[in-house]
């Protein structure tokens, strides 16, 4: 392998979406040399489909927000499984983050005394649940992650931060030591692939929501960093926790904003019934989302589905008006028209739940630092590996994300993450370089596939491997189904380790990008599996028929799952916020 | 009803000598889909097709092409806005290199994007909150702030064929006009002259061809109107 050509960076970010630059943007700011290696053009990445906004005590709608009330309820949204110490971080270092992309340039809607427009969304509360409805999700009319993306790529070439654009990740490589020195990635554009050496790795590569048949997510959400990291023999953290979101559009998927429901919208049966008024009695259609999603659930199998088939629901708009639609949903409108073929105007638009928000993921310190456990349970660092944003698991998310803080998480550890790297990098970082043997190992998948004589088709086993999870750990699960599910999905490997890549071009040959993807595809539904089966209890997203109630004796934990062995562990959540007293677990109602 | 007869541009450069035209058939089982679902079932047909796509859902730009002649994004587009007579002839963008197929090279369009200095000027001290902004100013930049950078104007402009080294192009005047009218944006005279050439700003013809084709629904022509406006007041 000596003939592969190699790229030096004092970091590598790999992933060009919120999270990615904006750790870029610190590390570009501070003079390191810094790259983003990213398969698609960085305001491509799928931050930009975000709508609603960002969640984050600013008090610009009520001035007298808090940060511990976000804090309060992100840690009750989560199911108790949130990081507490995580969560803190997030929810005070917020504001700051969120003021730096006002400074930025992010066109936020305004509020009539010029400051931030923020919106109610699900799950916000005053007062710790005591004081109603909060308005705490910053928006830039329901286009915020379209401009957080864009403004933090502007501020990137405003910083010359480097960028690989078009280029994939492949594997990451690991000295002998078993630290992470790099990755091998490929340019799309000529087919070259180069041997990318890095002190620190960061892993910003989003979500896999593309392992469901059904989901809001981009094409591109294939669980890069997950599938890497996993084959590199780290352990993921609560990968059965995936978020169903309530509205994506019937038949389509795509995203309508929980915000709709934030500006007055709400969730009504075939009978016209504002269901969520049983559900929840005080939240209503502003529940967490699991809640709002398992609701219509029950709606669908009771029989109160909307539609010739009855599987699905309406959302109401059309009581808003048009010119608070015009004004704070244009987007929504425009996609309603086009996928749904209804103007919210005058109809009410076919949602049902939909794959939506990895909560698991690589997990890590508030630093970004990648960790794993020992044999004893103890936490280690990972040298070298880090990991932010969707793929990354702190854990501010718990068991199930609030609106909003995605965005929020997104910043707050980018910029994290790069202000821990500058440090590090400037007390210096040594570790041993990849050996022949260490590089070899990590090209030994893109050797397979471009060694393929025969085999099955990339995407019939794909579609195979989205129906398996759509069928068998979707909304509500139980064990039978996700036994054959997790039996199917051990075949699928194998046919996948025998699958064939008829084009072996180099130019931008998207059809070896799509097999390269499928591994990792399948590396993220089977922890999901794995981890899905093995938590016995319901909590958050996860819910089950079998185990219908939260076991907190048991598991007030986190699930981690590790590779070579498949086998699922737990490690103990943050109970130990710094600065405000530890919030208790209670009964989750809304 | 008949399958669906699509004509695709194709050109690998490791393979052929120059680009030619491919027919497909696509069964869309009637469904009036979209040009984006076309592409995944004739790449099904032939895995070595390429075309870029992320969000599919008009947002990300990653699959502005030339669709029946007019530009537009693959994945917001329904075969029934598009397909005259059972046909649907699909090429790339026009105007820029091909790198594969439906891919084209965007350096020169991104290149024209960074020209303009697409980001937020300011050379006062920031406040400890936000810098606030009335909702009226905020209203200018509707419009504006929202294009994707998909290159469906720029390449359907022929004023940007011609002068694409010298002529930002309606993409990249959009945006320059929109940190023009940022209230918080402190860099007016020297965003202005950046652009008092004869090329830069003035090589728009006013065809429109930019506003046409736009799948956000921008009016970059207007945009350029105002930059002319006020690059004629700064002379006076």
């Amino acid at each position: 392998m000596s003939n592969l050509r190699s790229l030096t960076f004092d970091a590598i970010i790999i992933g060009g979406g919120g999270s990615g630059l904006r750790a870029a943007l610190e590390l570009a700011k501070s003079g390191k040399k810094t790259a983003v290696l990213s398969k698609v053009f960085p305001t491509r990445s799928h931050t930009v489909s975000a709508q609603g906004g960002i969640t984050c005590a600013i008090a610009s709608d009520d001035p007298n927000d808090d940060w511990r009330w976000h804090m309060y309820d992100t840690v009750k949204g989560g199911d108790y499984i949130a990081d507490q110490d995580a969560a803190e971080y997030m929810c005070s270092e917020g504001p700051k983050a969120v003021f730096e992309l006002e400074h930025m340039g992010l066109p936020f809607s305004r509020l009539d005394n010029g400051r931030i427009y923020q919106r109610p969304f699900g799950g916000q509360s005053k007062n710790f649940g005591e004081g109603g409805q909060a308005a705490r999700t910053c928006a830039a009319a329901d286009r915020t992650g379209h401009a957080l993306l864009h403004t933090l790529y502007q501020n990137n070439l405003k910083n010359n931060t480097v960028f690989l654009n078009e280029w994939y990740a492949v594997d990451l490589v690991k000295n002998a030591s078993g630290d992470v020195v790099g990755c091998i990635a490929m340019c799309i554009e000529t087919g070259e692939v180069v041997h990318v050496k890095s002190k620190a790795t960061v892993l910003a590569t989003g979500g896999a929501g593309r392992i469901y048949a059904s989901t809001t997510n981009a094409l591109i959400n294939t669980g890069d960093g997950i599938g890497m990291a996993l084959r590199a023999g780290f352990p993921m953290q609560d990968m059965e926790m995936w978020q169903f979101h309530p509205t994506g559009i019937y038949g389509a998927g795509t995203l309508v904003t929980e915000g709709c429901r934030g500006e007055g919208g709400y969730l009504i049966n075939k009978d016209g019934e504002r269901f969520m008024e049983r559900y929840a009695p005080n939240a209503k259609d502003l529940a967490g989302r699991d809640v709002v999603a398992r609701s219509m659930v029950m709606e669908i199998l009771e029989g109160r589905g909307c539609g010739e088939k009855g599987d699905h629901v309406f959302l109401k708009l059309d009581h808003l008006g048009e010119e608070v639609l015009g004004k704070r949903l244009p987007g929504i409108v425009e996609l309603s028209k086009t996928f749904a073929h209804v103007d919210p105007a005058k109809d009410p638009i076919p949602v049902v739940p939909t794959c939506h928000y990895m909560m698991g993921g690589i997990p890590t310190n508030i630093h970004g630092q990648a960790i794993t456990q020992d044999d004893s349970g103890n936490d280690h660092i990972v040298n070298g590996l880090f990991a932010c944003g969707e793929a990354a698991c702190v854990s501010v998310h718990g068991a199930n994300r609030l609106g909003g803080n995605s965005l929020l998480d997104l910043v707050v550890f980018g910029r994290a993450a790069g202000m821990f790297i500058e440090g590090a990098l400037n007390e210096g970082i040594e570790y041993l370089d990849a050996s022949e043997s260490d590089i070899e190992s990590a090209m030994k998948r893109i050797t397979r596939w471009n060694e393929s004589e025969g085999g099955e088709s990339i995407p019939e086993l794909k579609a195979e491997l989205q129906e398996i999870m759509q069928t068998s750990f979707g909304v509500f699960r139980e064990e039978k189904n996700m036994l054959e599910g997790v039996d199917k999905l051990a075949l699928l490997r194998e046919r996948i380790a025998n699958a064939y890549l008829p084009d072996k071009s180099n130019a931008f040959n998207t059809a070896r990008v799509e097999a390269l993807e499928l591994d990792n595809l399948m590396e993220v539904a089977e922890a999901t599996a794995i981890a899905a089966l093995e938590r016995k209890e319901s909590r958050g997203a996860h819910s089950r028929y079998d185990y219908p109630d939260r076991d907190d004796v048991n598991w007030l934990k986190h699930s981690l799952f590790f590779p070579l062995t498949k086998q699922l562990k737990k490690r103990d959540v943050n109970f130990k916020p710094k600065t405000v007293d530890t919030f208790e677990p209670k009964v989750r109602t809304y | 009803m008949s399958n669906l007869q699509v004509s695709v541009y194709r050109y690998n450069p490791e393979t052929d000598s120059a680009p030619y035209m491919q027919e497909f058939q696509v069964d869309t089982k009637g469904r009036d889909v979209m040009v984006l679902d076309v592409l995944h079932m004739m790449k099904e047909q032939d895995s070595g097709l390429a075309f870029r796509r992320s969000c599919r859902e008009g947002v990300c730009g990653s699959d502005g092409m030339n669709m029946n002649g007019k530009n537009g994004l693959a994945c917001i587009t329904p075969l029934s806005d598009v397909v005259k007579n059972n046909k649907l002839t699909l090429r790339p963008l026009p105007g820029l290199p091909v790198i594969r197929d439906m891919v084209v090279d965007m350096g020169l369009f991104y290149k024209q994007y960074e020209r303009i200095q697409p980001y937020l000027q300011n050379d006062t001290p920031a406040p400890a909150i936000e810098r606030l902004q009335s909702p009226e100013e905020r209203d200018k930049l509707d419009g504006l702030y929202e294009c994707i950078l998909c290159a469906c104007c720029s390449t359907s402009c022929p004023s940007f064929w011609w002068n694409p080294e010298k002529f930002v192009g309606p993409a990249g005047l959009l945006q320059s006009y929109r940190f023009l009218a940022d209230s918080r944006d402190t860099a007016t005279r020297e965003r202005l002259s950046d652009l008092e050439d004869p090329f830069s700003v003035f090589r728009c013809r006013g065809i429109m061809n930019c506003v046409a084709v736009c799948p956000k629904g921008l009016n970059p022509t207007r945009a350029i109107g105002k930059i002319r406006e006020m690059l004629l007041a700064d002379a006076t």
